[in-house]
């Protein structure tokens, strides 16, 4: 049941995408996202999903995990898909019954979305299946950094984020855990009448507020025992460090946004 | 007829994605009515997934699960009165309490099975006599107890729900020595009391040596042997090399074999080494 979440999961190995330098993969998909929301023409689209596929086999993941992370939202994208196609006029009516009205825009404005937020979600999966959560806040630390300055607690936030990063794979273990104790004693959490489910979750939610706070302190006691006081002065394990192939990687990005611009312009 | 049964039970974790993982793989076994088993393996031998199936918590990836010769699959809606009948204590059970008292935390499970509440009452002051909790505990929070007093009332929530077999995931993990040996008396005398059947996991053979009348040993996915204990300690060497403590006395014995002195065969309790050591001095004289 909760095992099967894969959105934000981290698959570790050794292609290309994985060993890029997180900075980089973060800005190439900001880059990414702006290629799609850029490109209005099916051309645009076009390259936006070249770049996207082609990434995809460059990371080595399989392609089943892509579709299991767009499925849970599968029938949300199919109802906005329908709203649009049926209301939205524009273009030559192709049909017309009632209040309901498709036209060549409609068809066009629903299947522009539905290939925009699919390859939205590939895309930005494949930022978390190729880089541990540690490598991602570390480079959003990084690249905030210079907001520093303006006394913005990008430190602070960063270490909040890894610590939330990091004890999501727990807190699903521990409900999953906790599910099952409780199912043992006939708790019913996906059948029965309301009030039975109501006080059923109560079962679940009390012994995981309770084991959440035991861990928060635990580990602020664990921290303080390690010294740690804050960012000020603190050195790094891991250096983030760039090589050609990100510089490679960043131009041949910004080649593929240049070529959906340079199409939007001529057609 | 085996209260349960299992048949090529396999169970792979996360199939499909790069982390499948076969926690048991072809397990067959039976376990007779009113027995005391000791489950024993090492971490990660899958120990933790085989019970889960006894009271359907884990559907099978294939093979089968038999209670009272049916399928507890056969029919899935049913698989609720499975759970009634095969209680499952997890590890660490004192983290699942969650009323705000010790009364309402044991009532839990017989108020899940609809009994009465007259039912519901004397079920559970008569657990909480048998698992050591004085009925002035049970209007006090759960939360105030010490850890072993908790553990007994999460205990106690299973044990009121009157199971034909009750299963406890170590039990006695994160116990002191008396901790440990109190915990597991009570269930002794429980299961005694009952006649019920009972199953303990431990990774310990000191903690099942004592109480437990047939063993069963996982090792990497696999079940090793099911047979009683005395001769799953005449195993006892294939046992020490997967990584399993075998009772100390039953090393000193080993030892004292291995140096001529042979008093017998399968020592795993310190009376019964007392024993057969008076034995021994007499027959030399030495007494
Ligand atoms: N929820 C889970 N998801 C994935 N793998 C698991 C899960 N639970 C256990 N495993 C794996 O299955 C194997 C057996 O685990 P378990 O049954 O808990 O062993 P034991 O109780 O004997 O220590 C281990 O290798 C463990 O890593
Ligand atoms: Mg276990």
């Amino acid at each position: 049941m909760l095992k099967d979440i894969t959105i934000g999961q981290f698959f570790p190995g050794t292609s290309l995408i994985h060993r890029l330098d997180p900075r980089f993969k973060l800005i190439i998909t900001l880059i990414f996202l702006i290629m799609l929301f850029v490109g209005d023409s099916p051309i645009g689209l076009v390259i936006g999903a070249v770049f996207t596929f082609l990434s995809i086999a460059l990371s080595k993941i399989k392609p089943k995990l892509f579709f299991k992370s767009i499925k849970p939202i599968l029938p949300f994208l199919i109802i906005t898909a329908l709203l649009n196609l049926f209301f939205i006029t524009g273009g030559d009516v192709l049909f017309k019954w009632r209040f309901i009205t498709i036209t060549t825009g409609g068809i066009k404005t629903s299947v522009f979305m539905i290939a925009r937020i699919i390859l939205l979600i590939s895309g930005s999966s494949l930022l978390t299946y190729t880089t541990s959560p540690i490598a991602l806040t570390d480079a959003i630390e990084r690249l905030l950094s210079p907001l520093k300055k303006l006394k913005f607690p990008v430190h602070e936030l960063a270490m909040m984020m890894t610590i939330a990063l990091r004890f999501i794979p727990t807190l699903i273990e521990e409900t999953d855990k906790i599910i099952s104790a409780q199912k043992a004693r006939g708790a019913e959490i996906s059948t029965g009448s309301l009030a039975a489910r109501a006080r059923n979750i109560v079962s679940i939610l009390v012994p995981l507020f309770i084991s959440s706070f035991r861990r928060a302190e635990e580990l602020a006691t664990a921290m303080e025992c390690r010294c740690y006081n804050g960012g000020e002065g603190r050195t790094r394990l891991r250096q983030l460090k760039s090589s050609m192939c990100d510089y490679i990687a960043l131009a041949v990005t910004l080649l593929f946004l240049a070529a959906v611009i340079i199409v939007n312009i001529i057609f | 007829m085996a209260i349960l049964k299992t048949e090529d039970l396999t169970y792979t974790y996360s199939q499909g994605t790069p982390f499948e993982k076969t926690a048991i793989n072809k397990v067959n076994l039976e376990i007779e009515e009113g027995e005391l088993v000791g489950v024993m393996g090492h971490t990660g031998s899958g120990k933790s997934t085989l019970i889960q199936h006894f009271n359907g918590l884990l559907e099978p990836t294939s093979g089968k699960v038999y209670l009272d010769g049916e399928d507890i699959w056969a029919d899935k809606k049913k698989i609720r009165d499975v759970r009634f009948k095969v209680g499952l204590v997890f590890q660490y059970p004192e983290y699942q309490i969650f009323e705000d008292t010790v009364y309402k935390d044991i009532a839990f499970g017989p108020k899940n099975m609809g009994l009465s509440d007259d039912e519901i009452k004397s079920r559970v002051y008569e657990t909480a006599e048998n698992i050591g909790i004085s009925p002035e505990y049970m209007e006090r929070s759960p939360f105030e107890l010490s850890g072993g007093q908790k553990r007994r009332v999460a205990i106690a929530g299973v044990m009121a729900m009157k199971p034909k077999v009750l299963i406890l995931d170590e039990p006695t993990a994160g116990l002191d020595p008396k901790g440990r040996d109190k915990i597991l008396g009570l269930i002794k005398s429980y299961q005694q009391k009952t006649n019920s059947t009972v199953l303990i996991v431990s990774h310990s053979m000191e903690d099942i040596a004592e109480y437990a009348d047939k063993i069963l040993v996982m090792n990497k996915a696999e079940l090793f042997c099911y047979d009683t204990a005395v001769n799953v300690f005449g195993l006892s060497n294939e046992i020490e090399q997967m990584g399993l403590d075998v009772p100390q006395i039953t090393r000193v014995f080993n030892k004292l074999k291995e140096r001529g002195i042979d008093l017998g065969k399968e020592v795993f309790t310190v009376n019964y080494a007392k024993d057969l050591v008076l034995k021994a001095l007499k027959e030399r004289g030495l007494s």
